[in-house]
């Protein structure tokens, strides 16, 4: 459906936020490969983020999440909408990344042909195509595509698709210390969680739960598995996903149609002329 | 450890997978705390009595691996009958002089031993650190001290030493610590159930351990717990420091530090000694490696004034300088302020936001004729003269600062040769990748041209203080287009040749006879068989678990120091699980997975014979070669200043009183007396509420100490963008501090600003029946660099460790209140008003 | 020309190739076809040490065309395997970033700004300085009689960010000198 034949796997990350110290080299490595440039200087009071979100300048995100403990007032904002008097302080941290759907609303959106599936079936916006539309920023469950100011075009994580075509990993996973951030086949990737999430439960961290992983789901499956220590909201992640776009193929193909009946003409129209 | 070295916390993870219990015991829940099976949130500056509560939970339920402590420590051995410990003099130790402020340690010996002498002569009456360097007692030939293995003698170490913690209790623990009883037995038995034969237990720690005026004796504390739960030279086991800087462990094996030459030997104190034979016989030892010390002495000597060094002339001894009392860096300072140093270098070191009270430093570099800086970036130090806080109150102006400042810009990492000593003591050579950029240049290259142009000038001088320039050998090869010397040839040079001007493989081929030379005796061999160890980068998957052909460890590329006690005293493993270095009998040799750190062929049924000497003068079942007994010091005769025990003493500035001794701090500290460092009072002093916070200085994951690698760089700045200090919300709510707003925080030093982060991550503490606050700082920001903020080390006064001179700046007292700081003179008022206040009320 | 620009033509990929939804290989520009990771062009990968703590991790410095393009953690290490912390994956910002210094400044006493000066130019000062405050501050012997040898006029700071080598040579130099005050952050 996408082109490809080379009998390439689908490629992924596996984040496992039970192992993430939040260092944050995962940021720093994206950013040093990618060119990816700094956000404003400014400090937010958010526990130790200061990046926030993902965006169009920050492709991998690290989010902390302090709760539990004592409650007051005065504490740090934090994502976890229940705090208990009884709970154990906890200090949450965790790395967000695109999840590469397999029912990418981005890709689906966009007018331009932008969005791409590789080979690797990661989801890749190409800045020499962008226009700068925006459309795909809204259709994104997770918001994680956004458009850079400087420029107006549309950026995110690319799965470090020029490393991936060498046989590279991508830098985030090969920086991460901890190996919180782990990449592979899918696949790979999958059976990791689901081990990990055993092993994390058994310890006893009850709230354990993965996330991204399997092929149902308002996205049809994520390129990005993530084992969470507590419910996804925690983390400021949604926690059923829906992608605007899932019934937009139908449509696509009609419209598909028609711009190769277009196409046709316009081709002919070259070569006319050219005679 | 994961906020600040989280490369090497992996290994702390692959460890927690493996079964280990991780306890992080910090003020602040940090990003370790986060990961840690155990999280003992402590009052800064209480450690000694944390540990010391450990060291009484041993061994008072007995829990000590006792075959390890009897045959491998000094606890049997038995102490003179002078010696009177803190617990009967409440809180001194025996030949206090309260007029020196210092200790006459002859009391603190072995029973038997002639008193004081140790390698790194200590007996010099002032303070005396500065006249040592290398450590041990030494014991005089033919008498061992007496000991007593049932370990029942009242006065053998072991007892001692229970005596000495018996009151260091769980509730002590929690009165001083703030540590509640059932966290501190959750600690004390996860530790006592990995100690024996089959497990081990490993301690790491880093500046929040060492900048205290009780530094030194933190860890020594740690040491003692490992030392009797048998966790020294054993895999697991061990005290690790994460050191903070790419080669701050190889900036003093090769000092840049005044009182040590290349190897821990000590600089010549002029006091101390008359010639050099006198040197050599009061710091060598006669038992133990340090026995051979003359022969690392002149193959230093010899490496540095070549031919001209001769037996003759004592191998130009007497072209060292010599020191004469605490010429350390805060010292330098109080005299740079009085206008004795004309002229000043930094090398990659940021004094006016990195050192303890930066104003006092920027004030001082006011007064020097000249400054050279050497640095990737404009730091602050190079600019004081314009934009300095000092400038702003008024305090200095520009057209009246007569120093002059050359900035030279370094070389970075990628741009020359030259080796690294990281935290385990291993050398790893990094190679040039590119050709510096316009002025840049290393510092080596600095150096040596610098040296050259010097030489010249003085050619043909006849003036004897120009010999040691002119004879200094400083021929070393240069190469590409800006003459860089060649690091490798240095490399050599402190690998040492023998008297054909071949390498030599070892220090053990080293000569006092002047045949041999050497630049640094413990990292001889980091050129054995002409290779350049150092850059051995053999993948580590292609190696053992001990991976040592990855670099060079020094000495002689072991990977864990005293490792002759992995193996119990007949040499077979403790255990199969934990083996690592045993006595192979049909070899006739040591052998295992590491280098053996015994000598190779020493059985362990060897007993010295009473005229041996140096390592032969040690039996076959004493692995601390290096010590000039072969064991495990839990009791320090000689070799420290402030006591040969650790005692809990409050930090300089406490708010809390000691409530083990009358003596509230360390006797022996270093204060420094002058307008610019002025104190606060503590507990019991006049003026104590003014200060009645603790505060404490860390760093952060995203951040390099005094900022010039990373507040210059866009991708680390925007990580941590601001200053800020982090606050309970008990504190926030008692001071009235919003989060995200402005805090005020005063010392007697000055007053900064932060940022507010109101976190459950410090926790208040109960501490002798009341609440005791802490702030928390990161002390990365100066006033230059894409981020910018105040400089938490401004905040700091001058209290000093005595043995090794470091500034106290992770405990001290503070007050905090809402707002931004005064701008102007009127920042100096504020600050007055809380000196006056607080000396009056 | 057209046969040339017709393949890349996102509609006429869409319709040579199986991907008639131009979700996939008909939708990716040249510039992404041919995307390829810039550290397999180096013309060296070049074995370091990572310059911020202690750990001492690998570094692989990866250079073209004489400049530094990408540096990473080194996956032979024993220490790190080929990880780095946020300020190790900073390193090539550190060595290339517009924030270092490639001039000597010089700053006259009593002004108000930094001057250019040559590097020869201040290697000379420097030396005229050192000798004459060696000459003006130098002590022969103590109050008692016995040799110090040495000046207390100069000092130094630094050291725990440089080579061994760079230590070394300064520690040589300086004691030769008969200056003692060398120090830096080491203590226990």
């Amino acid at each position: 459906m996408t082109g490809y034949d080379d009998g390439q796997p689908r490629m992924g990350f596996f984040t496992d936020t039970s192992v993430c110290i939040g260092c944050k080299a995962c940021e720093v490595a994206c950013k040093e490969w990618n060119g990816v440039p700094e956000n404003p200087f400014a400090w937010t009071g958010e526990s130790y983020d200061n990046t926030s979100s993902l965006g169009a300048n920050t492709w991998r995100h690290v989010a902390f999440i302090e709760s539990g403990g004592q409650s007051t007032a005065s504490t740090v904002q934090s994502a976890s909408s229940v705090q208990s008097e009884d709970e154990d302080f906890r200090w949450l941290m965790s790395s967000d990344v695109c999840k590469h759907c397999t029912t990418a609303a981005c890709l689906d959106v966009c007018p331009t042909g932008a969005l791409f599936k590789t080979e690797f079936e990661t989801v890749v916006v190409q800045e020499d195509v962008c226009n700068g539309c925006g459309y795909c920023v809204p259709a994104c469950p997770y918001g994680v595509i956004d458009r850079r100011e400087s420029d107006g075009r549309a950026w995110k994580c690319t799965l470090c698709y020029d490393r991936l075509k060498v046989g590279e990993e991508p830098a985030c996973a090969k920086a991460c210390p901890t190996d919180s951030i782990n990449f592979g086949t899918l696949e790979a990737m999958t059976a990791m969680a689901a081990d990990r999430l055993d092993v994390v439960v058994a310890a006893g961290r009850a709230g354990a739960q993965l996330y991204g992983d399997g092929p149902s789901g308002g996205v049809d499956g994520a390129g990005s598995v993530f084992l969470l220590l507590d419910d996804p909201e925690v983390y400021g992640l949604p926690p059923d996903p829906i992608a605007g776009s899932k019934h937009l193929p139908s449509l696509w193909g009609a419209a598909a149609a028609a711009a190769v009946t277009l196409a046709g003409a316009v081709a002919a129209a070259f070569v006319g002329g050219r005679r | 450890m994961a906020e600040a070295h989280p490369v090497g916390f992996q290994w702390v993870v692959e460890a927690q997978r493996r079964g280990a219990t991780v306890i992080h015991v910090d003020p602040r829940f940090t990003r370790t705390s986060a990961l840690a099976d155990v999280h003992v949130p402590i009052r800064a500056g209480s450690d000694i009595a944390f540990l010391g509560g450990i060291v009484n939970h041993i061994l008072s339920n007995e829990r000590d691996f006792r075959e390890y402590v009897v045959a491998y420590t000094n606890a049997a051995t038995i102490l003179r009958d002078d010696f009177v410990d803190t617990e009967d003099l409440d809180g001194l130790f025996s030949g206090w002089d309260p007029d020196t402020r210092s200790y006459d340690i002859s009391s603190w010996q072995y029973a038997g031993m002639a008193a004081g002498s140790a390698a790194g002569n200590r007996e010099i009456a002032t303070s005396a650190a500065e006249t040592t360097g290398a450590g041990g007692a030494k014991l005089e030939h033919g008498d061992p001290p007496e000991r007593d293995e049932t370990l029942q003698h009242p006065r053998c170490v072991y007892q001692v030493l229970k005596r000495h913690f018996s009151r260091y209790t769980p509730e002590v623990v929690e009165q001083v610590c703030g540590v509640p009883p059932e966290l501190f037995a959750r600690v004390a038995d996860a530790l006592c159930d990995n100690s024996g034969r089959e497990r081990t237990g490993a301690f790491c720690y880093a500046v929040g351990w060492t900048q205290h005026s009780v530094g030194v004796q933190y860890i020594r504390t740690a040491s003692i717990i490992q030392l009797l739960l048998g966790n020294i030279g054993r895999p697991g086991g061990g005290i690790m420091a994460l050191r903070g800087h790419a080669s701050i462990q190889g900036s003093t094996d090769i000092p840049t530090l005044y009182d040590l030459l290349p190897g821990y030997i000590p600089m010549p104190h002029a006091q101390a000694y008359g010639d050099f034979s006198d040197y050599v016989r009061r710091n060598a030892a006669p038992t133990g490696f340090w026995g051979h010390m003359s022969a690392y002495l002149v193959s230093l000597l010899k490496a540095w004034w070549g031919d001209a060094a001769t037996a003759d002339n004592d191998f130009c001894f007497d072209y060292l300088p010599r020191i004469s009392g605490d010429h350390s860096t805060y010292q330098t300072l109080q005299d740079m302020l009085d206008g004795k140093v004309n002229g000043y270098f930094l090398f990659g070191e940021n004094p006016a936001v990195g050192s303890a009270n930066g104003r006092m430093h920027r004030l001082a570099m006011a007064k020097l004729d000249w400054l050279v800086v050497r640095d990737l970036v404009e730091i602050e130090s190079a600019t004081f003269w314009k934009d300095s806080p000092e400038i702003d109150t008024g305090e200095l102006r520009t057209a009246d600062i007569g120093t002059e400042v050359f900035l030279l810009p370094a070389a970075a990492h990628t741009e020359k040769d030259g080796t690294f000593t990281q935290t385990q003591r291993l050398l790893q050579w990094h190679h040039k990748a590119v050709e510096p950029k316009g002025d840049c240049r290393s510092d080596l290259w600095f150096t040596y041209h610098l040296g050259r142009l010097l030489r010249e000038r003085l050619a043909g001088s006849d003036d004897p203080r120009d010999r040691p320039l002119l004879d200094l050998t400083w021929d070393y090869p240069t190469e590409g287009p800006h003459d860089e010397p060649s690091a490798d040839a240095v490399l050599r040079e402190i690998n040492g040749h023998d008297a054909d001007g071949s390498l030599v493989s070892g220090f053990a081929e080293l000569r006092d006879d002047g045949s041999t030379s050497c630049g640094c005796w413990i990292y001889s061999g980091c050129y054995a068989d002409g290779v350049n160890q150092t850059a051995r980068r053999k993948p580590g998957h292609q190696q053992s678990w001990v991976a040592p052909e990855w670099g060079w460890a020094w000495p002689a590329n072991r990977r864990i120091l005293y490792n002759r006690a992995s193996a119990d005293p007949d040499g077979e493993p403790w255990s199969a699980r934990k083996r690592y270095v045993w006595w192979d009998a049909a070899q006739g040799r040591w052998t295992g997975e590491d280098v053996p750190d015994f000598p190779a062929a020493t059985p362990p049924d060897y007993e010295p014979a009473a005229d041996a000497v140096a390592e032969r003068a040690l039996s076959g079942r004493e692995p601390f070669i290096m010590q000039a007994d072969g064991r495990g010091w839990l009791y320090v005769p000689s070799g420290l200043v402030d006591g040969p025990l650790p005692t809990h003493y409050e930090p300089h500035e406490s708010p809390v009183a000691n409530p083990l001794y009358a003596q509230q701090a360390n006797p022996a500290r270093e204060l420094v007396d002058h307008p610019a460092n002025a104190y606060n009072p503590s507990a019991g002093q006049p003026g104590a509420q003014r200060f009645p916070y603790v505060v404490t200085t860390y760093r952060l994951t995203e951040h390099h100490t005094a900022g010039g690698m990373s507040r210059f760089q866009a991708h680390l700045a925007e990580l941590q963008p601001e200053m800020f200090c982090e606050v309970s919300p008990q504190l926030a709510a008692e001071c009235g501090l919003e989060h995200r707003g402005w805090a005020t925080i005063i010392t007697s030093r000055t007053a900064i600003e932060a940022r507010v982060l109101v976190t459950q991550r410090i926790a208040p503490l109960r501490v002798q029946g009341r609440t005791v606050h802490q702030v928390g700082l990161p002390w990365h920001w100066g006033g230059r660099g894409l981020v910018t903020g105040d400089s938490a080390n401004d905040l700091f006064g001058l209290a000093l460790d005595p043995n090794v001179h470091i500034q106290e700046v992770k405990a001290a007292s503070c007050d905090i209140r809402p707002g931004r700081r005064p701008r102007g003179p009127a920042l100096r008022r504020l600050v007055e008003s809380y000196v006056e206040q607080g000396a009056d009320t | 020309m057209i046969r040339k620009l017709l393949p890349t033509w996102p509609v006429a990929r869409q319709l040579t190739t199986a991907d008639h939804l131009g979700r996939g290989r008909a939708a990716q520009s040249p510039q992404s076809a041919g995307l390829r990771a810039r550290t397999a062009d180096a013309d060296k990968v070049v074995g370091s040490v990572c310059p911020y703590c202690a750990v001492g991790c690998g570094q692989q410095v990866f250079v073209r065309d004489g400049e530094v393009i990408a540096v990473e953690g080194d996956p032979d290490s024993p220490i790190s395997r080929g990880k780095l912390c946020p300020k190790g994956s900073a390193t090539h910002q550190l060595v290339t970033g517009p924030s270092r210094e490639q001039r000597v400044r010089y700053r006259r006493p009593h002004a108000s700004e930094w001057e250019e000066l040559s590097l020869d130019e201040a290697m000379g000062m420097i030396a005229d300085r050192v000798l004459a405050t060696r000459r003006d501050t130098w002590q022969d012997l103590d109050e008692a009689g016995n040799p110090l040898r040495r000046t207390m006029g100069l000092a130094s700071l630094g050291g725990a960010t440089l080579d061994n080598e760079e230590n070394y040579l300064i520690k040589k130099l300086w004691t030769a000198l008969g200056a003692i005050q060398i120090e830096n952050q080491a203590r226990i």
